[in-house]
């Protein structure tokens, strides 16, 4: 408990940068993984190529390879400049766009295409029918999936800590400075993210119950 | 290809996919290109900054690199795969004590990110006077996740299977450990290889994590060549050639998985499991984590 109560400042305030790392890429990825996922179910056969190279790409690549690459390499492009905090969340939007593509991707599936037919029918536009008729009902069944991916994303935000963001992974360098205890201080560490886990489960559980829809 | 977000277009709409398409790939052409351009501009591809591949030293230590990374890997996989069996046949148990304890410490294990999981093992430890090693480090750390996401497998595979698998096995008079090891086992592992063998590509992948805990493979080695002054400092290319390499590894993997997926298929032992079932008891999640 000691460690804990000492070092409130280091706690607090890093587990802050952790939930702002994870809103900001949750926010980034869940974008650009719906477009990448538009772009695997268009017509287009080059769309579709360029989406499919790109998941299959960054699926098979190790994320700390990800961060690797724009904390170390990419600055040696000069494109723009970016800060730590920024590199790991855009680092983190890519990795985990890639997973959120797949996902939306398996629940424009489960719409039967008998809803997308009756909507021709009636005349409405595509844009219509794929924000009136399709994409509602391919979030509500992807949800509880969509949610276990933020939980991996939310875990994998750990992974800055190698990168010189000040964010829970990096507690333990902190506190073997002032000369506490590793294991407790890392106990603690493992509780925060226990508690913030179980957090993303409840909201995944509620829209489960709320948003399932009757097929 | 049947999407149900399109009907299948006319000669209007062939027309205008096909100016799509040539937009399409202006696009991304120009971003390649403008990609291209500042690999070029800031010198990336001058022989210097590709010398070190040409080195025979060089290539030797590359290699050790990937074949630490492979033994990590295998390591990890083998200790993981024992984990989740341990603790699915735990969760499936009929004392309850056992599934209550096998539950928490799964749920445990899944909840912690795995690189908190290997500082506790590399740096936690120590601190109370147990030895480690980084490579210690990385496997245990990796098992305890990766295993915990197993057991999830497992149990998900069996409970899947249809119901009358296991009533017909206890009708015949088989107790419950011949019910699990001849009927359900040989079944659900079948079943679920897909899903367990990209579980082991998402174990390859995180043995990159190693790097931050100083385990010396794969991505440790890039980012040192990448550092050296005498050709030029090239991290742009030695992480590219790290992220060839771990993309290959990944793909033979998947590529293993595809292949044990077919073969599947046309067997006639192939059983179809619940897929609903599966989906409740968390197989679904397991995926995509």
């Amino acid at each position: 408990m000691n460690v804990l109560l000492d070092n409130l400042d280091l706690y607090g305030p890093f587990f802050l940068t952790t939930i702002e790392l994870f809103l900001w890429s949750a926010v980034g990825s869940l974008i650009l993984g719906t477009i990448l996922a538009m772009l695997r179910v268009s017509p287009v056969l080059a769309f579709r190529a360029a989406g499919t190279t790109y998941v299959t790409l960054i699926r098979n690549t190790p994320l700390t390879l990800v961060f690797a690459f724009f904390v170390f390499a990419y600055p040696l492009l000069e494109i723009v400049k970016l800060s730590f905090f920024t590199a790991a969340v855009v680092a983190l939007i890519v990795y985990t766009s890639a997973f959120i593509c797949e996902v939306v991707r398996s629940g424009i599936n489960t719409v039967p295409v008998g809803q997308a037919e009756a909507g021709r029918a009636l005349g409405l536009t595509f844009g219509q029918i794929l924000g009136q008729i399709v994409l509602p009902q391919a979030l509500r069944s992807v949800a509880p999936p969509l949610i276990s991916t933020l939980i991996a994303l939310l875990k994998n935000t750990t992974i800055a800590a190698g990168f010189s963001v000040a964010e829970a992974g990096a507690i333990r360098s902190y506190l073997s400075e002032r000369g506490d205890n590793q294991l407790i201080g890392l106990l603690w560490v493992a509780l925060g993210f226990i508690i913030l886990v179980a957090v993303l489960s409840l909201i995944q559980r509620s829209l489960e119950k709320r948003w399932s829809v009757a097929r | 290809m049947s999407s149900v977000l399109f009907d299948v277009p006319g000669p209007k709409a062939r027309m205008r996919h096909r100016i799509y398409a040539v937009i399409g790939v202006l696009a991304i052409a120009a971003f390649i290109a403008f990609v291209v351009y500042r690999f070029y501009d800031t010198g990336q591809f001058t022989a210097r900054k590709w010398e070190w591949l040409q080195y025979q030293q060089v290539q030797i230590d590359l290699l050790n690199a990937v074949l630490e990374t492979l033994r990590a890997f295998a390591a990890a996989a083998v200790l993981a795969l024992i984990f989740g069996a341990v603790f699915a046949a735990g969760r499936l148990s009929d004392h309850a004590w056992i599934r209550r304890i096998s539950g928490a410490i799964v749920e445990f294990f899944r909840a912690i990110p795995a690189l908190i999981l290997m500082f506790l093992f590399y740096f936690g430890l120590p601190a109370v006077g147990v030895p480690m090693t980084p490579f210690l480090g990385v496997v245990f750390g990796l098992t305890l996740y990766n295993g915990s996401v197993l057991a999830e497998v497992f149990r998900a595979g069996i409970q899947a299977l249809p119901k009358g698998q296991a009533e017909a096995a206890y009708a015949l008079g088989m107790r419950k450990t011949q019910v699990m090891f001849t009927v359900l086992l040989p079944q659900a592992i079948r079943a679920m290889l897909p899903t367990i063998i990209s579980q082991m590509v998402v174990l390859l992948k995180d043995t990159a994590l190693g790097f931050i805990i100083t385990f010396q493979e794969l991505l440790y080695y890039a980012r040192y060549i990448g550092t050296q002054g005498e050709f030029g400092r090239p991290i742009v290319p030695s992480t590219l050639v790290a992220t060839g390499i771990y993309i290959c590894l990944c793909l033979l993997l998947t590529a293993l998985a595809t292949y044990l997926e077919k073969r599947n298929r046309r067997s006639k032992k192939h059983i179809d499991l619940d897929e609903k079932k599966a989906e409740e008891t968390g197989l679904g999640a397991a995926a995509s984590a």
